[in-house]
């Protein structure tokens, strides 16, 4: 295995995940202004209503698939009677629904982008880069687990998932992507670039996910705090003489 | 009990000529930037008419405000919370903008950049949103004093109601006789639906003055709000992604001035003031099982600040004196609760707006005069209440969920206050206030007193018995105006009236004069002067020298013996350094000899 794989497979992890951390950070700290789904649902609905919750559902379906591939150990599923079969074809079957619905999802949104005048007027280059990356990201994922869908298919139980726990343990173990897939390597590491990109395009709104909603009171009150002048605290950096 | 203070607003619909000048006040002063060209945080809809955006009125399309469950109880009639997160992805009631409209500018570099030919160069209308060129099909007022009524008249939901009930005769009667206008802005319920709909929590009512606000840094941009509202007074900045609303101008508010569109109302017709409320009673009140109900329910809500117990109790909920001596002179409590004259926006949607509005008597008293009756008249005025059902009936659409005996009672005192005030105004020669009919005063169940209040508010108030607005925490008030501020009392500043003598290690001790007292007292002392410059004073403020003069202490002494000239610059007693000191008499002498 060479330098640049190593690197790849222990350093590139690291660093995503200090992009990331680091990224949201900074983004709270000095950015909530831009904090933002940024919605373009008030230039065109027709198009919207069909495609942004196909592919938001569809998203957080293969979300919730990476988790489970991930981050569950083969011997717990085996536990539970599952067996690798069984597992492969119920993978296999969900996860391509979960994608074609994002795959349409996402097509169908970059389509109205590009054709409705107001919404690409308001598409900035960041999000450019975000939609390339982002469709990448999900094509390459598409093709790798459709072309190594035959037989048991590939077990990225017993390499990938392994390598991706052992970062998180600290213990970086890169011997064990030796020999997995060429499409596989190139849909983790646009992966990678994708999630370290999270906290500085508008893909951050999806750290903003309402779950509060469900359990505050429907009518907020707020109070001027003893102290603060304005309705919220002063700005990093332009705090009063105390 | 919980008392709680808000800021309300009452508008007298009798008095607006519709010349839409709050609209464009307030446009200036929030809404002339990008991403909010089409938002209008108030605005002039001229009734009958679809108003702004387009139907908004109509709730069963855009499902704003609240309803009542099937076991009576409130809910969002967008959905509830699952509900909501469900629909997250797509709000499936959000209007477009074409039920606003396409902002646009116009061309008109084009004017002046067109190359010589045979035509006149034009400055066509270029869309905002796309850039491209675009045909104006619509915008704010499009409707504005009944512009294309016999097309779009239909369109008012409020027309579409009140036709259910009556016949389709009165279609004629009704759009010959009847137009008023209906300034808008957010109404800062007591139980606002856009603040429960914001799934971010961004939303928020403030509890010192019930002013609903959007936390521009927490907003997340989900449009929950813009649907929840039923009045449609939310909107959707589409370039930073952010809900933004009418503020009530919480700026000027905060040090005791009135919102801009108020400041700059031609015709005077709107009222701010503080109203007391009871904050456990607005869920039950806007659970009321009728509609028709709803009106009488926020009333009870009300607080009478004249009560001794409400009074105390307000105190108590920590509300500062001086709002409650603003509670007691506030002439929106008089006009909603003690003459009853003021009615709430759509009621029905359950929110417990609080921008009021007086009825328009207007439009019965042209009728009336057309018909070659005096329209000023009483007795006349009355029967034609009853008779002109129509109006009445689209008024009570308006407000009171239908229901029109509030609307005739709001409107016969109207009436009855005309006439009990013009013999005695007629007459003239007196002095002091005009004499009240009492007779026809107690025919609508007021005392003369009562009258007379009345009609001095509508007709005579001026601009502090209009707006009567308690700053923001007086309590905080010296804190607030300036940081520096050591927390003790604001006069003890060295030389200032709190200190007696110098401090214990003398002059140079304590802290310094607040700068904005410092500059208080010699801006005043310099534009009340006779003189360029202060004599008086042996300190020089080189913030406030106007650089005419030379006061004392600034410029060395002269040591040629010129001496001062200019007598009137307050050099007296500074002299040149060789004489010594004199006092304005030696000078005299001296070059006198």
């Amino acid at each position: 295995m060479s330098i640049a794989d190593s690197l790849l497979w222990t350093a590139m992890p690291y660093v995503t995940i200090v992009l990331l951390v680091g990224g949201i950070v900074w983004r709270y700290r000095y950015d909530k202004f831009g904090w933002t789904t940024r919605s373009s649902q008030l230039y065109e609905s027709r198009l919207l209503r069909i495609a942004s919750p196909l592919f938001h559902y569809g998203i957080l379906f293969v979300l919730a698939g990476h988790l489970v591939g991930l981050f569950v150990p083969d011997s717990w599923t085996s536990a539970l009677g599952v067996s690798e079969t069984a597992y492969h074809y119920l993978s296999l079957t969900t996860g391509t629904l979960a994608g074609l619905a994002t795959v349409a999802g996402i097509a169908l949104l970059i389509y109205r982008r590009r054709t409705n005048g107001p919404v690409f007027l308001a598409t900035t280059r960041n999000d450019k880069l975000m939609y390339v990356v982002l469709l990448a990201a999900i094509l390459t994922g598409m093709t790798a687990k459709l072309t190594h869908a035959g037989g048991h298919g590939y077990d990225y139980r017993g390499t990938i998932a392994p390598w991706l726990r052992s970062v998180f343990t600290l213990t970086p173990d890169y011997a064990r992507m030796h020999g997995v897939p060429t499409a596989y390597r190139i849909h983790i590491v646009i992966g990678f670039l994708l999630i370290a990109l999270v906290p500085y395009t508008r893909l951050i709104h999806m750290f903003s996910a309402p779950v509060q909603y469900l359990f505050r009171p429907y009518i907020v009150y707020r109070s001027r705090e003893r102290g603060q002048l304005g309705t919220r605290s002063e700005r990093p950096g332009w705090e009063r003489v105390p | 009990m919980r008392v709680m203070a808000q800021i309300a607003m009452v508008m007298n619909l009798d008095k607006c000529i519709g010349c839409h000048t709050c609209s464009v006040t307030c446009k200036q002063a929030w809404t002339n930037r990008g991403g909010v060209e089409y938002v209008w945080f108030n605005n002039v809809e001229t009734r009958p008419g679809q108003g702004y955006p387009r139907r908004y009125e109509d709730q069963e399309t855009w499902k704003g405000g609240w309803e009542l469950n099937k076991r009576g109880r409130l809910r969002l009639k967008a959905g509830g919370r699952l509900s909501k997160l469900a629909h997250i992805f797509s709000n499936p009631q959000l209007p477009a903008i074409g039920d606003y409209y396409e902002p646009w500018t116009y061309e008109y570099a084009n004017l002046l950049d067109a190359p010589l030919g045979d035509d006149v160069p034009v400055a066509r209308p270029r869309s905002l949103l796309s850039g491209k060129p675009m045909k104006i099909e619509w915008s704010a007022n499009w409707d504005d004093d009944l512009g294309g009524v016999n097309e779009h008249g239909a369109l008012d939901p409020m027309v579409a109601k009140v036709r259910e009930q009556a016949a389709e005769k009165v279609r004629f009667e009704f759009e010959q006789t009847f137009m008023f206008y209906l300034p808008r802005i957010c109404e800062h319920c007591l139980n606002p639906s856009c603040v429960a709909s914001c799934p971010s929590g961004a939303m928020y009512k403030r509890q010192e003055d019930g002013i609903v606000l959007v936390d521009q840094d927490q907003c997340r941009g989900w449009r929950m709000c813009v649907t929840g509202c039923p009045y449609k007074k939310v909107y959707f900045n589409h370039r930073t992604g952010k809900a933004e609303k009418c503020t009530l101008c919480y700026p000027r508010l905060e040090v005791g001035l009135p919102t801009v569109c108020s400041e700059t109302c031609v015709g005077r017709l709107r009222y701010l003031g503080v109203m007391l409320y009871d904050a456990d009673k607005v869920l039950e009140a806007a659970s009321a099982p009728e509609d028709t109900d709803l009106y009488e329910a926020q009333l009870g809500v009300f607080l009478d600040p004249e009560d001794p117990v409400v009074r105390r109790e307000a105190e108590r909920a920590g509300i500062a004196q001086d709002w409650i001596a603003a509670a007691r002179r506030s002439p929106v409590h008089a006009l909603i609760s003690r003459h009853r004259v003021a009615l709430p926006l759509h009621p029905e949607y359950r929110t417990m707006p609080m921008v009021w509005y007086i009825p328009p008597l207007s439009p019965v008293v042209e009728a009336l005069t057309e018909t070659g009756f005096d329209g000023e008249d009483t007795g006349n005025l009355f029967g034609a209440i009853d008779t002109l059902r129509i109006p009445l009936e689209y008024l009570a659409e308006l407000f009171t969920a239908g229901d029109t005996a509030p609307v005739r009672a709001s409107l016969e005192k109207l009436a009855a206050m005309r006439g009990a005030m013009r013999p005695g105004l007629l007459a003239g020669g007196t002095s002091g206030p005009a004499p009240v009919d009492e007779d026809i005063a107690r025919s609508v169940g007021m005392s003369g007193e009562e009258m007379y209040a009345l009609y001095r508010l509508l007709a005579l108030a001026k601009y502090e018995e209009r707006y009567v607005i308690p700053t923001a925490a007086v309590g905080d008030a010296r804190r607030l105006e300036e940081s520096v501020l050591p927390d003790e009392c604001s006069l003890d500043y060295a030389g200032g009236p709190g200190m007696i003598g110098s401090g214990p290690y003398g002059e140079g001790s304590g802290a310094a004069p607040p700068v904005s007292v410092e500059n208080f007292h010699v801006l005043r002392d310099r534009q009340s002067a006779d003189a360029p410059a202060d004599p008086g004073r042996s300190r020089v403020n080189l913030l406030n020298w106007d650089g005419r003069g030379h006061p004392a202490g600034l410029f060395p002494r002269r040591t040629d013996g010129t001496g001062t000239t200019d007598r009137t610059d307050g050099m007296k007693g500074t002299g040149a350094a060789p004489r010594p000191p004199r006092n304005a008499h030696d000078a005299d002498d001296e070059e006198q000899r």
